[in-house]
């Protein structure tokens, strides 16, 4: 099964992590600061910002890209409830 | 002191018409008033047009439409200017529309979103400013400057520029009703203006140094708030004394290289103790860490609120009593909203006899506080044995290490998080 590094950059901490799966999964195990709310892409709470590696993340859904328009987020911000790691290396500001 | 009054005159072709709430004793759950609030709405009128600076609440609308109209006329109106959308600033608007359909509405990028969600009316028109952008009302010029954040999103200030009236929302505003209105003439108001600043502001003093960085160098002849009196004598000593405010109450001492970890406990039976020790211990074992152990038993009034302000990282232990954590460690949990914590570590631990929840729902607690977790939290059945206090000892440790960036950039897999998770439920 391909594989993604994700890494935590306040944390220092890198997991290796099966592709598909969703950064807000990431985020809990290891107790980074993303917060959530819905987990179901609406409010926005989880928007995340990807350092680098957006080309390794899944494409935004019309619904997250609605929530991120709304919320007047940045190309590099994701919510991380809903986007997911394909592969390659990932560093998020978390 | 509270009879109103007609629409005042603030300055040259400036009128106060806002409205006066003496019997207001709590505001919006939150604050507490010893004498009520004034909902400040103010009419500038140009050569070229009449403007209207923010409304006020829907309940207090007739006598803001009374003052207004002895002022101007609805047809007049060519700019309404809302630097604030909460309620009571923006309760009157859709009437006010409705009467002046002509005017123009400007607000920040951020309020348009609140705007559509607070005020229903359909097709709502509206236009966005930004720091920079003005509105000429012929002789008189309209200028406006974002201040994000005091206290939401969409906050700014409007400055009359040939005036120096700065309107400026909730910032430099205060929950006091007097009907004499100007700072120079109603009561002793420094209470409530600090006791504002402090329930309001202060989670947003980041936000309240860069607007003062902003609004200082235009030297306001006259701020005019959105709450309290209108500050016309020194107004530019409470733009310093926000910058005092926006000091932390409690300067952190470690010095400039040493972080600050506060390990708070509570204990029924002596065994959270126990552990809170060994977390302290483990934790001064790093260099560049001072470690603070506070118990929470008998502390209701003390300032940890302030001490967590300026503090690096904060532990919490707490036995787990029916299910949860005790409500000494909830309350402080609780205040926190008074301060910015994002960003700063936290972590859990403590004893249980059967079911041992509270250290999750402490962890829960401090993410969504947006506090980074980086170290699981220690449990221990009653009696810690010299295993579980080894254990806490490293929790210190690591969280200590996790302060001082001393922590080696490890790789974890997925699976093993998952079966640590597994061994520890």
């Amino acid at each position: 099964m391909p594989k993604a590094n994700v890494t935590f950059e306040k944390t220092g901490l890198t997991v290796n992590v099966p592709a598909g799966t969703r950064l807000i999964e990431i985020s809990e195990k290891v107790g980074a600061s993303i917060t959530y709310g819905c987990r179901e892409g609406e409010c926005g709470s989880c928007i995340t910002k990807i350092v680098s590696g957006m080309e390794h993340m899944s494409e935004r859904s019309v619904l997250e890209d609605k929530v991120l328009q709304e919320n007047m987020a940045g190309r590099d911000n994701r919510l991380a409830c809903q986007a997911q790691v394909l592969g390659g290396d990932i560093v998020v500001k978390a | 002191m509270t009879r109103a009054p007609d629409a005042v005159e603030i300055a040259p072709g400036t009128h106060w018409i806002g409205a006066l709430d003496p019997a207001l004793r709590e505001f919006d759950i939150i604050l507490k008033t010893a004498n009520g609030t004034t909902y400040n709405s103010y009419c500038v009128r140009g050569s070229d047009g009449v403007a209207i600076i923010d409304t006020v609440k829907a309940a207090h609308a007739d006598e803001f439409f009374k003052r207004l109209e002895q002022v101007a006329r609805y047809d007049e109106i060519s700019v309404i200017v809302l630097n604030h959308l909460e309620p009571d600033h923006s309760g009157a608007l859709p009437e006010l529309m409705r009467r002046a359909p002509q005017a123009k509405l400007y607000i920040s990028a951020k309020a348009q979103l609140m705007l559509k969600a607070l005020v229903r009316v359909a097709n709502l028109e509206y236009n966005v400013v930004q720091t920079g952008d003005h509105v000429s009302l012929g002789d008189r010029t309209l200028r406006f400057f974002s201040t994000p954040f005091l206290h939401w999103p969409d906050t700014q200030c409007t400055l009359i520029e040939e005036q120096g009236i700065l309107f400026s929302g909730d910032v430099f505003g205060c929950h006091f009703c007097d009907a004499r209105l100007f700072n120079d003439k109603v009561g002793d108001f420094r209470f409530s203006f600090e006791y504002y600043y402090q329930h309001i502001m202060r989670p947003f003093r980041e936000y309240v140094l860069e607007a003062l960085s902003l609004l200082e160098p235009l030297e306001p002849k006259l701020i005019a708030p959105a709450h309290g009196p209108i500050l016309r004598d020194a107004p530019q000593s409470y733009m310093q004394r926000y910058r005092q405010l926006a000091a932390p109450l409690l300067h952190n001492e470690a010095g400039a290289n040493t972080k600050s970890l506060l390990v708070f406990y509570i204990s029924s039976y002596g065994n959270t103790a126990l552990m809170a020790q060994a977390v302290a211990e483990g934790a001064e074992t790093e260099e560049g860490v001072r470690v603070s152990l506070y118990d929470l038993q008998s502390s209701g009034d003390l300032p940890f609120v302030d001490l967590i302000e300026e503090a690096d990282g904060i532990a919490f232990g707490s036995p787990t009593i029916n299910g949860d954590a005790v409500k000494p460690v909830w309350d402080l949990l609780s205040s926190l909203a008074l301060i910015k914590v994002s960003d700063k570590l936290g972590a859990a631990f403590g004893s249980y006899g059967w079911s041992g929840e509270a250290i999750n729902m402490i962890e829960d607690r401090l993410r969504g506080l947006k506090l980074r977790v980086p170290v699981k939290g220690v449990r221990a059945r009653l009696i810690p044995t010299e295993e579980e206090l080894g254990k806490c000892r490293d929790l210190g440790k690591q969280l200590a290490q996790h302060l001082t960036g001393n922590i080696e950039r490890r790789v974890i897999s997925m699976t093993d998080l998952l079966t640590q998770e597994q061994a520890h439920a």
